[in-house]
């Protein structure tokens, strides 16, 4: 029979990535069935519910209580994981302070220790980060709020505050910015230099700093706003504070816009203050209209690719004009490249299935599309026709985005847990209509630190079981990071290519290449 | 002066939350101390609305 066994330890709080590690860590133990462990929010007790691991014991358990549960084959083994979830929460502990580094238990301690401090950084649960937010801001710092879940008035209460103060609010939901150089969260390691970012998107900011810093070229500040600023109700508050605090810094002399599609009303306030600016302003507003930021003066970049490789050359003194021509003499190569692979395809193989980790880049693949070929199944489709039934289940040309939260409850970011796209990647590799997998490989601090080699294996299985049927899967993959990233870009190209995908430079150049694919494959 | 001063002055940050967004600004050399954080009046949300208009938050 089963064994169940489980613990409270009261008034014990640790943060859902360093509780995700240990449970995963449980879960690998031989001959353990499952293993939780989580704070006892009402959320968590839902989650335990549905998995039966619910124990009465748990039932009043609150939001500082820590909750150890078991299950195994026999009472030994699950007295083995709680004394193993103990150590390697002593373990977590321990990792928090770094050899008798005092650590505060408060904002006030914190500025006690050093008054100095510019930046609080906070990831704590939604519901709590408004308050430590506004706490933080009232003693003078900038705020980067990784958390999300905070209510839309709460967000424009803060950036009002912020905006009053001259202090910087970025996010909610900001998953990365760069600022005086210090990557913050989920950022990618580029020198500094002279193109300053505005981004109301994470994975945008990520991809246009890495490519601006993979042409040597370097950033000054990026800063995100999270993706709700640029809606109505917030109005733009921190994206406007961004841009005038790029054109007032001297070390920036080219600013760059990124964003998904702006309220129309923000686009316009935000082009009135770009009109006025004396800096050049280069914008990718994926999938908003060219038209009003072109009459305010910036230049409108059709993708994130074209939107670094013109701030490169802006940045430099140059003309952008030879960029969209060298980039449409790479496009020949890239059909040519298309051509050769359709050719291997089976009868039958004509359909797309993109893995996203990063929502941007799967916006603009989705974008990429709807303009060559026709719109693509999603979760979050351009074209609300096109919303997919079964998340879980792929149909004719489909991109997802992993860390959608319907994919993310009760485990860890895509960009740092690879278990659900791998399973995906088999999956996809099975279907016989399957022509090409894409997907998005995106590195920098925060992110999983062996992706080629978590996804290499996932590769070539997927590959294996097309050709076990007579069929060649293409994988195409793109980097999202730099060659001082901690990853080491050139060693996860090197893993990838080793497992059988084609590794393209960009996500523009990666999504170029399937649309030309399935375009020759016939898959609309 | 533009926000602050923010991008004049040194950046040294304060983190609460995830440990290894603290780790990652260290690796790569740059100041921030870890708030050993916990939830406020033991998570209850009621006692903490009441908390926060006590302190004018």
């Amino acid at each position: 029979m089963m064994a169940v066994k489980g613990i409270i330890k009261t008034g014990e709080y640790y943060d859902s990535v360093s509780l995700m590690l240990v449970a995963r860590a449980l879960t690998e133990m031989e001959g353990v069935e499952d293993a939780t462990v989580v704070m006892g929010t009402a959320e968590n007790k839902q989650i335990l519910a549905a998995s039966d691991m619910l124990l009465d014991m748990f039932k009043d358990a609150t939001d500082t209580d820590l909750l150890i549960v078991g299950k195994a084959g026999d009472k030994a083994k699950v007295d083995e994981v709680i004394v193993k979830a103990e150590e390697l929460l002593i373990e977590s502990k321990q990792k928090k302070s770094v050899s008798g580094e005092h650590m505060p238990k408060s904002i006030e301690g914190a500025l006690d220790q050093d008054p100095d401090s510019t930046v609080l950084i906070i990831s704590v649960a939604g519901r709590y980060a408004g308050d430590v937010a506004m706490e933080g801001l009232k003693k003078g710092l900038h705020v980067m709020l990784f958390s999300d879940n905070i209510s839309i008035e709460k967000e424009k209460e803060l950036k009002e505050y912020g905006r009053d103060k001259g202090l910087l609010v970025m996010g909610p939901d900001c998953g990365t910015a760069i600022i005086n150089g210090a990557p913050l969260c989920f950022a990618n390691v580029v020198k500094r230099g002279n193109i300053g970012i505005v981004a109301a998107s994470g994975t945008g900011l990520q991809e246009v700093s890495c490519i601006i810093g993979n042409q040597g070229a370097g950033i000054s500040q990026a800063i995100g706003t999270g993706g709700r600023d640029v809606k109505s109700d917030i109005g733009g508050i921190m994206f406007i504070e961004g841009i005038k605090a790029l054109e007032a810094d001297e070390t920036t002399d080219v600013i760059v816009l990124v964003s998904k599609p702006p309220a129309p009303d923000v686009l316009q306030k935000v082009a009135n203050v770009v009109k006025d600016l004396k800096k050049p302003v280069v914008a990718i507003l994926i999938g908003g209209d060219p038209e009003v930021m072109n009459a305010a003066g910036a230049t409108v970049a059709k993708d994130l690719e074209q939107a670094g490789l013109i701030a490169v050359a802006l940045s430099r003194g140059e003309s952008s004009e030879g960029v969209p021509a060298s980039l449409e003499a790479r496009k020949e190569e890239i059909i040519k490249q298309a051509a050769e692979e359709a050719a291997k395809m089976k009868e039958g193989q004509k359909y797309l299935r993109g893995l996203f980790s990063g929502g941007t880049l799967c916006d603009e693949t989705q974008l990429m599309f709807k303009e060559d070929i026709g719109p693509v199944y999603s979760p979050a489709p351009i074209d609300p026709a096109f919303k997919l039934d079964d998340i879980w289940k792929s149909k004719e040309n489909t991109v997802v985005d992993l860390g959608e939260d319907e994919f993310t409850v009760g485990r860890p970011h895509p960009m740092i847990d690879f278990l659900l796209r791998k399973k995906r990647i088999v999956e996809e590799g099975k279907d016989p209509e399957t022509a090409v997998i894409l997907l998005d490989v995106v590195l920098g601090y925060g992110s999983n630190m062996e992706p080629g080699q978590e996804l290499g294996p996932a590769i070539k299985e997927a590959k294996e079981i097309a050709a076990a049927a007579g069929r060649h899967l293409s994988v195409v993959a793109s980097i999202t990071g730099t060659y001082k990233d901690p990853q080491n870009r050139e060693k996860v190209q090197k893993e990838l290519e080793e497992a059988g995908a084609i590794v393209m430079p960009t996500n523009a150049a990666a999504s170029l290449l399937t649309v030309e694919i399935i375009k020759i494959l016939g898959g609309k | 002066m533009i926000l602050n001063g923010l991008f004049e002055k040194e950046f040294k940050a304060i983190n609460i939350g995830l440990v290894s967004f603290k780790e990652a600004l260290h690796d790569a050399e740059y100041k921030c101390i870890q708030v050993d954080w916990s939830p406020p009046a033991g998570g209850d949300t009621d006692v903490l609305a009441a908390l926060n208009a006590l302190s004018g938050l």
